[in-house]
């Protein structure tokens, strides 16, 4: 277990002054300026060394990408943009973060920023969170008044406004480019890339888009140093991480894990395991709902990390995990998804508007059995008709739960089928 | 019914702040909706002409989010999630539960005007399953039991 000496959100759970004199007290804000003057380039070397994986859900090494904003300005601004639209279907882990230890990301803001020479950030925080926009504005408003934030934020020489904006209710301005057209007052639509963010992003300016917990765990890296952090889970996928965990578990929770920590220790260390012991696991979503499920026989020895899970055919994603027990109906529970991305689909290439119709109203009558077992095949080659044909992941995430769910329940979903044809009752179960 | 003169100063101080009427849009219509609950028809137009777009553009704006609502909601709007996690937890049975006490399903409202119940992809409640997020500012409740919603109701406006 992460010792509690090793953990950089020290304030997770609101049991401390969230405010800045408490923030100060756990040691964030301290010697900021003197962090700053590592430069540039040392900063990004340092986020680099650390081995620190965009945690956002994609994994992209943090520190390359701060790398591709330009060094000197052509006369355009460069922004730093901090993806908080937490929408990913299991995933609450950023929400922890803003409502009780703001500082950390407004102090990773800061110094991310400087880093890629972003005299403005923007905050894009998730029309549902507005417990979270109080709790960040406030903090907000603090470090303007202690000076912290503003000209010469931190007496660095550097000056640097930070702004929230608030968003209205829709899960694809997660996507980089769509969140950056939303932030823009439009609809959020994502953009084709090339170009990519750091070339053209908002309005037109390099701009690097990060996931919230990717800065606010920058400034304890730089403290404690690279070596710390990526002390702690397997090369390459480094660091401590925040899981949420859900569903089927006895304590639902969002904590601080070592990277690669093993599935059944973090289930049974921090959520007191599976409801019903771990026999009775079904299968559990390792990373929020874009990524294929594991079955309980791939969840003995399951490691949390990207690139174990990716091995598998899976992916941590947000390192949101949904457990299922016995007890569901997994069909039905992949089912929920696919209306989901039905829903979110923004309509803009057409295989991922018709096609999240087209899987969620198969998935539909594969719930209840009233389908042919061809459809079976007929729906992974709609599913594989969709991924990688658009313009952004969508269609990619509402692929793959899919074809993770044929390939681990087949025969569920042929047993449902067949008992339908011949009136047998089949084991369904509640969800 | 004219334009109220406080929400066209506000529009034009958004214009000013964000950079420019596109920018503004967003803004412009959860400022509609924060006075006034909903964006109408009416107000759609209205706007639109202070903002300098099309009335389209400034809908498929609006109807893109889910939380600006195009049509009049209940003084309380239950979002119950019915995601990946609260369905799990049992979220159809709050929505079964809601449909008893209540008398509506996703996308209606009371007769009362008291409350509106719409169903959303996911509140980012997962470790509190089944959650909704309840009231003109947004609380996040959950667990969710027949017994707090019950207290929920009494409770509301």
């Amino acid at each position: 277990m992460l010792k509690d000496q090793d953990r950089i959100f020290t304030n997770l759970y609101g049991m401390h002054d969230r405010s800045l004199k408490g923030a100060m007290k756990r040691g964030h804000w301290d010697g900021t300026a003197g962090l700053i003057a590592l430069g540039r380039d040392k900063l990004i070397d340092i986020v680099k060394a650390s081995g620190l994986r965009g945690r956002g859900g994609a994994g992209f090494p943090t520190g390359m990408k701060w790398s591709f904003m330009p060094k000197v300005s052509d006369g355009r601004p460069s922004y730093l943009v901090i993806n908080a639209d937490e929408s990913e279907p299991g995933t609450c882990k950023d929400r922890e973060i803003m409502r009780h230890d703001p500082h950390t990301l407004i102090e990773g803001a800061l110094i991310a920023s400087f880093a890629m020479g972003a005299n403005t950030c923007y905050i894009y925080l998730r029309g549902e969170y507005i417990r979270e926009r109080e709790a960040l504005q406030a903090a907000i408003d603090e470090c303007y008044d202690a000076g912290l934030l503003g000209k010469n934020a931190a007496k660095s020489g550097f000056d640097f406004d930070l702004y929230l904006h608030h968003g209205a209710g829709a899960y694809i301005c997660g996507e980089e480019t769509a969140l950056l057209e939303s932030l823009e007052g439009k609809k959020g639509m994502p953009r084709m890339k090339p170009p990519f963010p750091a070339g053209a992003g908002l309005y037109g300016c390099p701009t690097t888009v990060n996931n919230v917990e990717s800065i606010a765990v920058v400034p304890t890296i730089l403290r404690r140093g690279a070596e710390w952090f990526a002390s702690f889970g397997r090369p390459n996928n480094t660091g401590t991480k925040l899981f949420g965990i859900s569903g089927h578990v006895v304590h639902p929770c969002v904590v601080e894990e070592s990277m690669s920590i093993p599935l059944r220790e973090l289930l049974e260390t921090h959520c007191g395991g599976v409801r019903g012991g771990w026999k009775n696991l079904k299968a559990v979503i390792p990373g929020g709902s874009s990524v294929p499920l594991l079955t309980a026989a791939q969840c003995d020895d399951a490691i949390m990390d990207f690139d174990w899970l990716r091995e598998q055919r899976s992916g941590l994603g947000t390192a949101a995990v949904i457990v299922m027990d016995q007890s569901t109906d997994v069909i039905k529970a992949i089912w929920r998804l696919s209306k989901f991305y039905k829903h979110e689909s923004c309509g803009q290439c057409t295989p991922c508007r018709e096609g999240t119709g087209w899987m969620m109203r198969v998935m539909d009558r594969l719930v209840r059995g009233e389908a042919e077992i061809e459809e079976i095949d007929m729906l992974i080659s709609v599913t594989k008709q969709v991924e990688g044909h658009t313009i952004c992941a969508l269609g990619d995430a509402a692929a793959w739960p899919i074809q993770g769910l044929v390939r681990a329940f087949r025969d569920e979903i042929e047993d449902r089928i067949k008992a339908r044809k011949t009136g047998r009752i089949s084991a369904v179960a509640a969800e | 019914m004219t334009l109220p003169a406080d929400l066209e100063t506000r529009i034009r101080h958004l214009v000013a702040h964000e950079g420019g009427p596109r920018a503004a849009m967003l803004e412009t219509l959860r400022s509609v909706q924060a006075a006034e609950g909903w964006v109408s028809d009416e107000r759609l137009a209205q706007v639109a002409a202070v903002l300098g777009v099309t009335p389209a553009e400034l809908d498929g704006v609006a109807s893109f989010y889910s939380l600006i609502f195009r049509r009049p909601v209940g003084r309380t709007v239950i979002l119950l999630c019915d995601g990946a996690s609260c369905g799990l937890n049992g979220a159809d049975a709050i929505r079964d539960a809601i449909r008893d006490r209540l008398g509506i399903g996703y996308g209606q409202t009371t007769p009362d005007g008291r409350f509106t119940l719409i169903n959303s992809a996911c509140v980012g409640g997962c470790d509190r399953a089944p959650a909704a997020v309840v009231g003109p500012d947004r609380t996040l409740v959950g667990p969710l039991t027949p017994a707090l919603l019950e207290e929920l109701i009494g409770g509301a406006p």
